[in-house]
């Protein structure tokens, strides 16, 4: 054997369906979809893309809070989650949100999540998911568990986790994914390697080539995807849940994309890290000008079709709005019921204090 | 003599010892290029370039841990964890390791280093950004506890912070980055650390505070002067080791004391002191010593944080009980 310290150099390739003029460059990878699935796929990105720009401005009105933009990675968010089935079960990031929504989220929920209203958090039954981690990496370790648990059970279904490329370099990041892998456990890791954390480029992350190949340090397969390709996102996806389920264990997916806004609505501010070329190049490749080109050359898709999911998501945005507007404020009272399943002595009391300031 | 808010204070104290001490060295997420997300650190890294001011990966336990080694090797690491309510990711590397690096060595060993971060309620952050956690650090023997209250002792007090031999964390009150500004010396000064300050004067009452509570307790002395209560208001700023001899003295000047902290009611600063004062001057008491502070929940979501966080009206209605006892 060959005694050198030469290092091992991963590289792996990228996959991709739908190149950025929508042609189709890899035939043997197109997912099985139909005609009504791929529009859905469409409607889904269009009106997501609308609701980022509706929650931006809403931000800047003071209407919304906490804010983390989404425009870019629409083929990497609702490409994974078009894979999925509702027993699924999502446990995003902040970024994360329109996952959610499309795993049946109520649209004026996710208002009051990003207003700090706890009501924002509380899921209906049947949306199988946890809320948006702040915590960077805690939903890596917490997927590990949601997924053995599931296996345990014996139940068909998935867990599913998202960071982005800043959290592959937490702990967490590794010890979620090793501990899925020990167990075979049905969960699939995403990472949205969209090149910042912040402003802290991807390469002052790691050393790595690509996140993918982190993989390889637990013993699963991880894999590369073009995050700007719908067709591709899902295809991985789709595969990753199918060895889950069949008792293969998780899948590392990374996806190749770009967050086209700031890091959040807290006044970052992406040209003091990022240039105009690299906007540009992103842009160009934007997920849904790709996939609306393959639609329409298949005679799938118009702009009256695109113009009627604007509208529809307009009006939904601005019901869900007035729904947030009308939900009962939130109370300190409310938080200290929360706190434990039967109220200790000192909560008692407290409770009663704020009952009283609140109620002038 | 410049006019500056706290974090032009902060970063003036940083680029001060930068240029003092070789062995200073500026790191965290997003510090370089960005100069913080508070903008803390700008400029540090265009001035002593990257060697010294640098970026790391994300992952405060390796940012925490980092610092334990970059200190054995001589240096003086001023690391910075984003957010404070991150610091459970870097808890080991703090109290597991930081706190007892000269302790565990038999004094051969020491960590002189300073974490920077920033904590504190009143601007509607995400979970986990705003919590008051120095009840947790204080809990620790082998670090020092500092949060300033205003600009001139953020300057001092850092530098102090810097200079010293001991590990100390040192915690940025986010409402207070920019809320006003004050004459700061330009040239290098310190504040010595666990020294309490004698904000106002008063024979009444002594309402003790640290942090953003410093000026809410001076609202609330404002209010009792209109009622004729005259109060004494007595700003911490190291809250451990606490400068007992101060909030002492003032006890037993006035008889009647309030404690006013931003953190939930339950353990914390303000019981660990007023065990230290009912043991020491239980006869100078002419009442109970009260807490003012938040209520035993986790930090409130940002939608009811106005009612959650404690305020002056809180601190005048606590200081007429204690006065009317
Ligand atoms: C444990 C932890 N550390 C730091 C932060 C602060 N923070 C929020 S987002 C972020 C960058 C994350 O970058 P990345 O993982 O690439 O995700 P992106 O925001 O680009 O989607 C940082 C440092 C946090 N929320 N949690
Ligand atoms: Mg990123």
């Amino acid at each position: 054997m060959k005694r050198t310290l030469e290092g091992i150099e991963e590289q792996f390739e990228m996959l991709q369906i739908l190149n950025e003029n929508g042609e189709v460059v890899n035939e043997e990878a197109l997912p099985d979809l139909s005609d009504e699935e791929l529009k859905e796929l469409m409607h889904r990105m269009v009106y997501t893309r609308i609701l980022d720009q509706r929650s931006i401005a809403l931000n800047r009105q003071g209407r919304l809070g906490f804010y983390a933009p989404t425009a870019g990675q629409e083929a990497s968010q609702l490409g994974t989650h078009f894979a999925l089935e509702k027993e699924d079960f999502i446990l995003p990031g902040y970024r994360d949100v329109p996952q959610l929504i499309w795993h049946g989220l109520p649209l004026y929920q996710a208002f009051l999540f990003s207003r700090g209203h706890f009501h924002g958090n509380q899921f209906p039954e049947g949306v199988n998911a946890l809320s948006p981690q702040i915590i960077i990496g805690a939903q890596y370790t917490q997927a590990a568990g949601v997924a053995l648990g599931m296996k345990r059970r014996g139940k068909k279904s998935v867990a599913i986790t998202y960071t982005g490329d800043g959290g592959t370099s937490e702990g967490d990041f590794y010890e979620g994914m090793n501990f899925a892998a020990v167990y075979d456990a049905p969960a699939i890791f995403v990472v949205q390697n969209n090149h910042f954390a912040i402003s802290v480029p991807r390469e002052k992350q790691t050393k790595a080539k690509t996140l993918a190949q982190k993989a390889v340090a637990v013993g699963i397969p991880g894999i590369q995807v073009d995050g700007m390709d719908v067709l591709a996102v899902y295809a991985a996806t789709k595969q990753a849940r199918e060895r889950a389920i069949n008792g293969e264990g998780p899948t590392l997916i990374e996806t190749l994309t770009y967050r086209y806004g700031p890091h959040t609505m807290a006044g970052d501010d992406p040209t003091r890290y990022r240039t105009e070329e690299m906007d540009t190049e992103w842009e160009r490749q934007d997920p849904l000008v790709r996939f609306r080109k393959y639609l329409e050359a298949k005679g799938l898709w118009s702009e009256e079709e695109e113009n009627k999911v604007i509208d529809q998501a307009k009006e939904e945005i601005k019901a869900a709005i007035k729904d947030a507007d009308n939900y009962p404020k939130m109370k300190v009272s409310d938080l200290i019921n929360n706190m434990y399943e039967v109220l200790p002595s000192n909560l008692e009391e407290q409770l009663e204090v704020y009952k009283e300031k609140e109620s002038k | 003599m410049a006019q500056m808010t706290m974090i032009q204070a902060i970063t003036d104290a940083l680029r001060t010892e930068l240029k003092n001490d070789e062995n200073v060295m500026v790191f965290g997420e997003d510090v370089g290029k960005n100069g913080g997300v508070f903008r803390a650190t700008e400029g540090l890294q265009a001035e002593f370039g990257e060697d010294r001011v640098f970026d790391t990966p994300l992952a405060e336990s390796a940012i925490g841990g980092m610092a334990v080694g970059l200190a054995i090797e001589g240096f003086r690491p001023v690391p910075e964890i984003q957010f404070f309510g991150f610091v459970y990711e870097v808890m080991d590397a703090i109290s597991g390791q930081l706190a007892r690096l000269r302790y565990r060595s038999g004094g051969t060993q020491s960590a002189p280093v300073t974490i920077r971060a920033p904590f504190g309620g009143g601007v509607h952050t995400p979970e986990l950004h705003a919590d008051s956690l120095e009840g947790l650090m204080a809990q620790q023997p082998g670090l020092k506890v500092v949060i300033p209250s205003n600009p001139y002792d953020a300057k001092g007090l850092l530098i102090s912070a810097i200079r010293d031999n001991d590990p100390v964390i040192y915690l940025e009150h986010m409402k207070l980055y920019r809320s006003f500004r004050e004459e700061v010396p330009e040239e290098e000064y310190t504040v010595e650390l666990g020294k309490a300050a004698v904000k106002r004067e008063g024979t009444d009452v002594t309402l003790i505070a640290y942090g953003a509570m410093v000026q809410a307790s001076l609202k609330a002395a404002e209010e009792l002067e209109k009622n004729n209560v005259s109060a004494e208001v007595i700003d911490l700023r190291t809250v451990s080791p606490i400068d007992l001899d101060t909030v002492l003295a003032s006890v037993k000047k006035t008889g009647r004391v309030v404690v006013v902290q931003e953190a939930q009611r339950q353990a914390g600063i303000a019981a660990h002191l007023i065990s230290e004062i009912q043991e020491r001057a239980i006869l100078h008491l002419e009442a109970p010593v009260m807490r003012v502070a938040a209520p035993d929940t986790v930090f409130a979501f940002s939608q009811a944080e106005e009612v959650w966080l404690p305020n002056h009206n809180d601190i005048v209605e606590k200081a007429n009980e204690v006065i009317n006892f």
